[in-house]
C-alpha cells in the first residue's frame, strides 16, 4: 500500500459501497419482520473452540474490586441465543467483532459479521435465504448462476475422490501428497480434522464458487461446532458454509439446543485447548442456561460482511475494503 | 540461530529448510472459519534460486538461517578456488566454481563484490552491476561506421565475450553492464 499510513486503505467509493450495502442489509430484515439487535462485546465467557483465539482485556471498577478478565466476542453468537430463548423472535445484528492471531489478504483481527437467526427455519430454508440476500446485494456486480449444494462428503469426493467420513489419517496424508499439497510439519497423527482442513484449504476451496454461490453443508460430526447432529451413518452436524469466488463467505447452523449436549461439546473443547497448551475458557453459563430454559427451533448464520464488500467491488484483499484495517489501525 | 514463527514470516526472511537456506518470497494467512490455521509460503532456495511452496500450520516456528551480505574485494582465481578479502579486517575467504557460477567472467582483480555468506561461508557471489575492462582482443573494425548496428565479438581481459560497435578497437575500455552481458559505452584511460 503506497499511500501514506494516516490515510484509508480503502478507497472513498468502496467506502460508500460498503455503506450502501449496510443499508441495503437492514431494508432487506425490516421487510421480512426480523428484528436488529445489539449484544455486548465485553464478555465475561467466551469460545472455547480450539481454532479461535479470544482478545482479552482487564476491566477495574465498580462491580470489580480486584480486576475481572473479560473477553471481546468472536461472534455475537451466545448472547443472541438468549435472546432468541427470551421470545425475541427472528433476530439479526451487524457485530464489530474480535478473532486474535488472525491476518492476512482474507483475514483481519477485527472486522463485520451480520449474524442472523430464523426461528422454525432448518439448514435448508436459511441457505434459501442466505442466497436470496447476496444474490440481491451482488445483483449488477457479479453474475451469477443458479446455487449449488454439496454435501462435505461429495466435496470430497469430487475434488479429492476421497470419503472424508472414512478415510484414515494415513490416507488423507497419501491423499494429499497425490495432489501436490505440501504437508506441514507437525500434523498430528491421531486426529483427521486439521488433514481435512488441509485439503479443503489448500485442494479444494481456491474451485469454489466459482461464478455461483457453493454451499456446504452436512460437515464431520466432529466438526459440528454449535449445530444439531443428525442420525444416522455417519452421523452428522446440520452446518452449512458458503463460498464464492472462492472465498468463505458465511457459516449457518441448524442450532443445537440441548444444554447438556451443549456443555459437552464445550467441555471437549476446552480438554482440547489444555492438550495443546492453550488457555481454558470460561463457559458460557448464561447461554448454557437459556438452552436449558428452552431455545426455540431455529437456524443461524454468520455471515463475513468485509468480504462480501471484497466481492461487491472487485477488490482482491479485505484491507481494500476497511478504512483503517491493523496495518493502520 | 534465532527461530521465527509463521507471524514473522515476511519477503526476504531467511529460514532453514531440509538443511538448505531459503529466503521467504511470499507468505499467506489461510484459514477456515473454524478450523486449521496455516501459512502457505513460497520460498526460495539461496544456494540453487528453485522456488517452491510449502505450507506450514500457523504459529509453528522455523530455524532462522545465518544468511548475510557483505562487500568482499576480489583477489585473484588459482584456477580452482576465488579468493576474496574483506577490506576492513583483512580476513581472507574462498568460494569454488559452484559458488561464484557464470559470473565468474565479471570478475576483475580487486573489485568489491557482494557476497553472500551463510554460516561465514560464501554461498553465491553477485557481479557489479557494471563493470570496466580492456578488450585484449577483437577483429579491426570498418573506419567511419558508427551506427552501432551488427557489431562483432570483443574477448575481454577476464576471458568474458562481448558484443561491440564496430568502430571499438583492440586495447580499449568499455563498460559492461554485467545483468544483460551487453556493451553500455568506450571509458577514456
Amino acid at each position: 500500500m503506497a499511500s501514506p499510513a494516516w490515510r484509508p486503505s480503502a478507497d472513498l467509493a468502496t467506502l460508500r459501497l460498503r455503506a450502501e450495502l449496510l443499508q441495503r442489509i437492514r431494508a432487506f430484515f425490516a421487510a421480512r419482520g426480523v428484528l436488529e439487535v445489539e449484544t455486548p462485546v465485553l464478555s465475561a465467557a467466551a469460545v472455547t473452540q480450539p481454532h479461535l483465539a479470544s482478545f482479552a482485556t482487564p476491566y477495574s471498577g465498580p462491580g470489580s474490586r480486584h480486576g475481572q478478565t473479560l473477553y471481546l466476542h468472536t461472534s455475537p453468537e451466545f448472547p443472541m441465543k438468549r435472546l432468541l430463548a427470551a421470545g425475541s423472535g427472528c433476530i439479526y445484528q451487524m457485530a464489530r467483532v474480535f478473532r486474535d492471531g488472525e491476518a492476512g489478504r482474507r483475514h483481519n483481527p477485527e472486522f463485520t459479521l451480520l449474524e442472523w437467526y430464523r426461528v422454525g427455519f432448518d439448514a435448508d430454508r436459511l441457505m434459501d435465504e442466505v442466497t436470496e440476500l447476496v444474490t440481491a446485494l451482488l445483483a449488477g456486480r457479479l453474475t451469477l448462476e443458479e446455487p449449488e449444494r454439496l454435501s462435505y462428503r461429495e466435496l470430497f469426493q469430487r475434488h479429492l475422490d476421497l470419503d472424508p467420513h472414512r478415510t484414515s489419517v494415513a490416507e488423507l496424508a497419501a491423499g494429499a501428497a497425490r495432489h501436490g499439497i505440501p504437508i506441514p510439519p507437525g500434523m498430528p497423527a491421531d486426529d483427521a480434522d486439521p488433514w481435512l482442513d488441509l485439503l479443503l484449504t489448500q485442494g479444494i476451496e481456491p474451485y469454489l464458487g466459482q461464478g455461483r454461490l457453493t454451499f456446504i453443508h452436512d460437515y464431520p460430526a466432529s466438526q459440528a461446532a454449535l449445530a444439531r447432529l443428525r442420525p444416522g451413518d455417519p452421523p452428522v452436524g446440520e452446518r452449512f458454509e458458503l463460498y464464492l469466488s472462492g472465498l468463505e463467505l458465511a457459516n449457518g447452523f441448524h442450532e443445537l439446543g440441548d444444554a447438556d449436549e451443549q456443555r459437552r461439546r464445550f467441555e471437549a473443547e476446552n480438554v482440547a485447548r489444555r492438550a495443546r497448551g492453550l488457555p481454558v475458557m470460561p463457559l458460557d453459563e448464561s447461554l448454557l442456561d437459556a438452552l436449558a430454559a428452552g431455545l426455540p427451533d431455529c437456524a443461524g448464520v454468520a455471515l463475513g460482511f468485509d468480504r462480501l464488500v471484497m466481492l461487491a467491488a472487485g477488490k482482491d484483499a479485505i484491507q481494500e475494503v476497511m478504512a483503517f484495517p491493523l496495518e493502520r489501525a | 540461530m534465532a527461530n521465527y514463527s509463521t507471524n514473522e514470516f515476511k519477503s526476504g526472511l531467511k529460514i532453514m529448510l531440509d538443511g538448505d537456506p531459503w529466503a521467504v518470497v511470499e507468505n499467506e494467512f489461510v484459514k477456515p472459519g473454524k478450523g486449521q490455521a496455516f501459512n502457505r509460503v513460497k520460498v526460495r532456495n539461496l544456494r540453487t534460486n528453485r522456488v517452491l511452496e510449502r505450507t506450514f500450520k500457523s504459529g509453528d516456528t522455523v530455524e532462522g538461517a545465518d544468511v548475510v551480505d557483505v562487500e568482499l574485494q576480489y583477489l585473484y582465481n588459482d584456477g580452482e578456488y576465488w579468493h576474496f578479502m574483506d577490506p576492513q579486517s583483512y580476513e581472507q575467504l574462498t568460494a569454488d566454481a559452484a559458488v561464484v557460477g557464470d559470473i565468474a567472467k565479471w570478475l576483475k582483480e580487486e573489485a568489491i563484490c557482494q557476497v553472500t555468506l551463510w554460516n561465514g561461508v560464501p554461498l553465491s557471489v553477485a557481479a557489479p552491476n557494471f563493470v570496466v575492462m580492456t578488450i585484449v582482443e577483437t577483429d579491426p573494425g570498418v573506419r567511419g561506421d558508427t551506427s552501432g548496428g551488427g557489431g562483432k565479438p570483443a574477448t575481454l581481459e577476464t576471458g568474458a565475450v562481448v558484443r561491440v560497435p564496430l568502430f571499438v578497437q583492440n586495447g580499449e575500455v568499455i563498460k559492461v553492464d554485467t545483468r544483460t552481458g551487453e556493451y553500455v559505452s568506450r571509458v577514456k584511460e
